[in-house]
């Protein structure tokens, strides 16, 4: 009881005008930030850091955590209304969250995304008020072997996703592997593959080759099918929120299930956009309409983005009681700790009570505001399908150009950008599955540094991802995932065959 | 090592005496000022050493009001920092751009092979020295510096496991520099992606030692996790306040007291564009030093255990010589050097 006692004592540190105000300040400009593809949370967070520094830092950072729900809310939209990711953890939400808009259901889409993003992150919170001691030595469980293990799960779980050739699907993952291994090969600290070019030390970055697959991709699929968007002339209702609450209820064991995986990876710290594909991943394959999934079904929007939001929340666990960060954002709020004259680790709990409960209950409270708000802002954003194609597309372009150069601040990724586009138009022609190469694209050079320090911490001995029960458990589970289709392939073959047997 | 040259006791008091008293009247005449926003390149990733006291001086310039222009802060990590590099190399021109320096400076052209120098730019000023310390998880029995050296020369080669970021940078130029003194027992070095990753796995005992900087690893030390070991400086810290229950910053040995003499420290100085003119350079001295001056960065390096050393102009292009020099040699001893 304690805990609830502090955070009773949380809430009124929270709960303040002042600080109310500066909770929908913040989540405005998340939303933006979320929506601007490129300009992600952690540079929308590092900019402002700044400007914190005069405040006290309860205030401070409940801004800046605000700014990162912001941009965990905002990052749907642009998934939605037009297949651009705003931030690398909605790629996941562009597989059925855009169908969904093209078939004139964006609103429920985007009332679908917000509720669920919301229940992952009071699920996520709820275990940080309640399990933070617990679960902090847990994650210290995590060595390289540990890691590679759920990686190789996330992978594992996403094959035979594709709805084509799986020989395409793995084509599409390879080609994403050999892009994610430009650039510094962090274990020897070499470079490969740059040719000699310094534009390409830093390797391919996600988001570049994210925005030109998806939103310049489908931009050059929409010109090609007559310069319109699907959907627009859907009629807006007001009700979109009841409405989608309605189907809600049903889908209660997926929101579970990406709650578990969300906070599971959000801790490890696998991040949320490993969380996102694994929610996805997952759901397609064990709910009852798995089988709908990529053509626009409420369920596979609901899936990834409660995983999404519940391992961006539980991220910060890690960062407040290891001083490790969960994700690139928790890394820049980390460095805004030391700034305030906090020190973050294992001692922070005890010694600032009323920071840590100010901020706990802080996430309890932004994201209630931030639900209302993008609720209640739901028939704008679905009103942007209605302006005509000719006068949003160059919007968009012209966007996703600033996005692409905001990543690194160079103009080689503009370039890229266009390259990737024309790239992901032929994906889309000759239907290569774009989530696996994407997927590769992101966490292949994680995984391909987590092997080969597993590697050389056993000194080349395999058996080390079976040495002890957590990550030989997560490997095998993996395997299973990875065999699925084909164990099923074989089980249907089999039953078959008894079925002939018999009949003859 | 490396040596720094200038008393470890000097500190920011003397820096203040010099802002606020000698201030060249030569300079003075003809002062220039930003006429746009100044850039801050940070040749390393978000979240890290540098690019916490990057955001952290930025922070103070505008908390502070030092400078008319705003203070822009950019990552340019590629590459081990090289981009970062080769882009100050590009805008030689530009007196706009600064960048913030870690060992980097010297192991990624050396390690990388990327066409850069640190004489591609203008130093500014030496801000501090960050240090190294070598760490154990608590629970090891290994209670001072020779325990540890003696189990590792005992043990098999290769069965200890030292942890650190990045690979052939500083980390791992101290691991080698450690390996000297082993009787040819060396260690396997897992390479990560962060600092604060490092301690951690350090707490999870997936490592058996590291060589984090102070600030990387001082939550953990303080919860009882950690223990240090020795500091890898001439001298033992100047920080006496308690920092656990029991100990300070300056009860932790060097390691050279202990029998492991080896000495690192890792530059935290400011640089700008190649043709930068001397009052442009001053125009940044001055504001550094202004920066210096106030109570935040006090606290700051106190927190970090930093080495307070400021140093500018041939004072400080000298150490830079002889750091090279330095970082070339144990490069080179270790097999590290890009033409290997």
């Amino acid at each position: 009881m304690d805990e609830l006692n502090a955070l009773f004592g949380g809430f009124a540190v929270a709960l303040s005008a002042y600080h109310i105000l500066l909770m929908v300040i913040g989540i405005t400009l998340g939303v933006v930030i979320g929506v601007l593809p490129g300009l992600g949370g952690a540079n929308g967070v590092a900019i402002l850091l700044p400007l914190t520094f005069t405040m006290p830092p309860t205030s401070a950072i409940i801004l800046l955590t605000s700014i990162y729900w912001g941009a965990l809310f905002g990052g749907a939209i642009t998934s939605i209304l037009f297949n651009i990711p705003g931030e690398p953890w909605s790629v996941a939400t562009t597989f059925d969250g855009h169908p969904m808009a093209q078939n004139g259901k964006a609103d429920e889409a985007l009332v679908g995304a917000f509720t669920a993003s919301f229940v992952g992150a009071i699920f996520a919170v709820c275990l940080i008020t309640f399990l933070a001691p617990v679960v902090a030595k847990f994650a210290l469980k995590f060595g390289p072997a540990e890691f590679f293990a759920v990686q190789f799960l996330t992978f594992a779980s996403f094959i035979g996703m594709g709805r084509g050739s799986p020989f395409k699907t793995i084509a599409s993952m390879c080609l994403g592997f050999a892009l994610a291994s430009v650039g510094l090969d962090g274990v020897t600290g070499t470079l490969r593959m740059t040719f000699g070019q310094d534009e390409l030390l830093n390797g391919f970055k996600f988001l570049v080759a994210v925005i030109g697959l998806f939103g310049i991709g489908e931009i050059l699929c929409s010109m090609e099918d007559g310069l319109k968007f699907n959907g627009a002339a859907a009629k807006l209702r007001m009700d979109a929120v009841i409405r989608t609450w309605k189907q809600l209820p049903r889908m209660w064991l997926t929101f579970l299930r990406s709650c578990i995986v969300g906070c599971w990876m959000g801790i490890t710290p696998g991040g949320a956009t490993p969380a996102s594909f694994m929610g996805y991943g997952i759901a397609k394959r064990l709910s009852k309409r798995g089988d709908n999934f990529g053509k626009g079904e409420l369920e596979g929007v609901v899936a990834p983005e409660t995983a999404a939001h519940a391992a961006g929340t539980a991220a910060l666990l890690p960062m407040l009681t290891l001083g490790i960060p969960g994700s690139p954002t928790a890394a820049v709020l980390l460095g805004g700790l030391l700034i305030w004259g906090l020190q973050p680790g294992p001692l922070l709990f005890v010694e600032q009570k009323d920071f840590v409960w100010g901020l706990i209950a802080s996430m309890y409270l932004g994201n209630v505001v931030g639900l209302i708000m993008v609720l209640t802002c739901v028939p704008f954003f679905a009103a942007i399908l209605r302006v005509p194609f000719s006068i949003i597309a160059p919007a968009i372009v012209f966007v996703c150009a600033i996005g692409a150069f905001t990543v690194n601040n160079a103009m080689f990724d503009v370039w890229m950008m266009l390259v990737f586009g024309v790239l992901g138009y032929l994906f889309n022609k000759l239907r290569y599955p774009l989530p696996p190469l994407v997927l590769a694209l992101v966490l292949g050079d994680q995984a391909e540094s987590s092997f080969r320090q597993a590697m050389l911490v056993s000194q080349g001995n395999v058996g080390v991802f079976w040495s002890n029960w957590l990550c030989g458990g997560i490997m095998t589970l993996g395997l299973v995932m990875a065999f699925w289709p084909a164990l099923q392939a074989l089980r249907a073959k089999l039953s078959s065959n008894h079925a002939v047997a018999r009949a003859a | 090592m490396i040596r720094t040259g200038v008393s470890k006791t000097r500190t920011i008091a003397v820096a203040l005496a010099a802002s606020a008293g000698l201030t060249l009247p030569a300079l003075a005449q003809q002062k220039w000022e930003p006429s746009k926003p100044v850039t801050l390149v940070i040749p390393a990733g978000t979240g890290g050493g540098a690019d916490q006291m990057a955001r952290f001086i930025q922070g103070v310039v505008q908390k502070h009001n030092l400078m008319k222009q705003p203070l822009i802060v950019i990552n340019k990590a590629g590459g081990a920092g090289a981009e970062g590099f080769l882009e100050m190399k590009a805008s030689a021109n530009d007196p706009h751009k600064i960048t913030i320096t870690l060992s980097n400076l010297f192991t990624t052209p050396l390690g990388t092979g990327s066409p850069f120098n640190w004489k591609d730019m203008k130093p500014v000023a030496m801000l501090a020295l960050d240090q190294f310390v070598l760490w154990t998880n608590s629970e090891k029995p290994y209670k001072t510096t020779k325990d540890y050296v003696d189990a590792v020369k005992a043990g098999d080669d290769r069965s200890f496991k030292m942890g650190g970021t990045g690979s052939k940078q500083e980390d791992q130029i101290v691991t080698a520099a450690i390996e000297q003194q082993t009787g040819g027992k060396k260690f396997t070095y897992v390479p990560y992606a962060g600092g604060g990753q490092v301690a951690v796995q350090l707490v999870g005992n997936h490592v058996d030692s590291t060589v984090n900087n102070p600030i990387e690893a001082v939550g953990q030390w303080r919860a009882g996790q950690l223990r240090p070991l020795c500091i890898f400086d001439g001298q033992r810290s100047t920080y006496t306040a308690k920092v656990t229950e029991k100990e300070a910053w300056s009860d932790i040995p060097t390691c050279k007291e202990s029998g492991l003499p080896v000495e690192y420290q890792m530059l935290r100085g400011i640089f700008t564009t190649k043709n930068t003119k001397p009052e442009q350079v001053a125009f940044y001295v001055d504001l550094l030093k202004k920066v210096m001056a106030t109570p935040d960065w006090k606290e700051f390096m106190e927190k970090g255990a930093f080495n307070q050393t400021f140093m500018t102009g041939p004072d400080f292009e000298k150490w830079l010589t002889n750091a090279e020099a330095l970082h070339s040699d144990l490069m080179k001893n270790a097999g590290f050097l890009a033409t290997q």
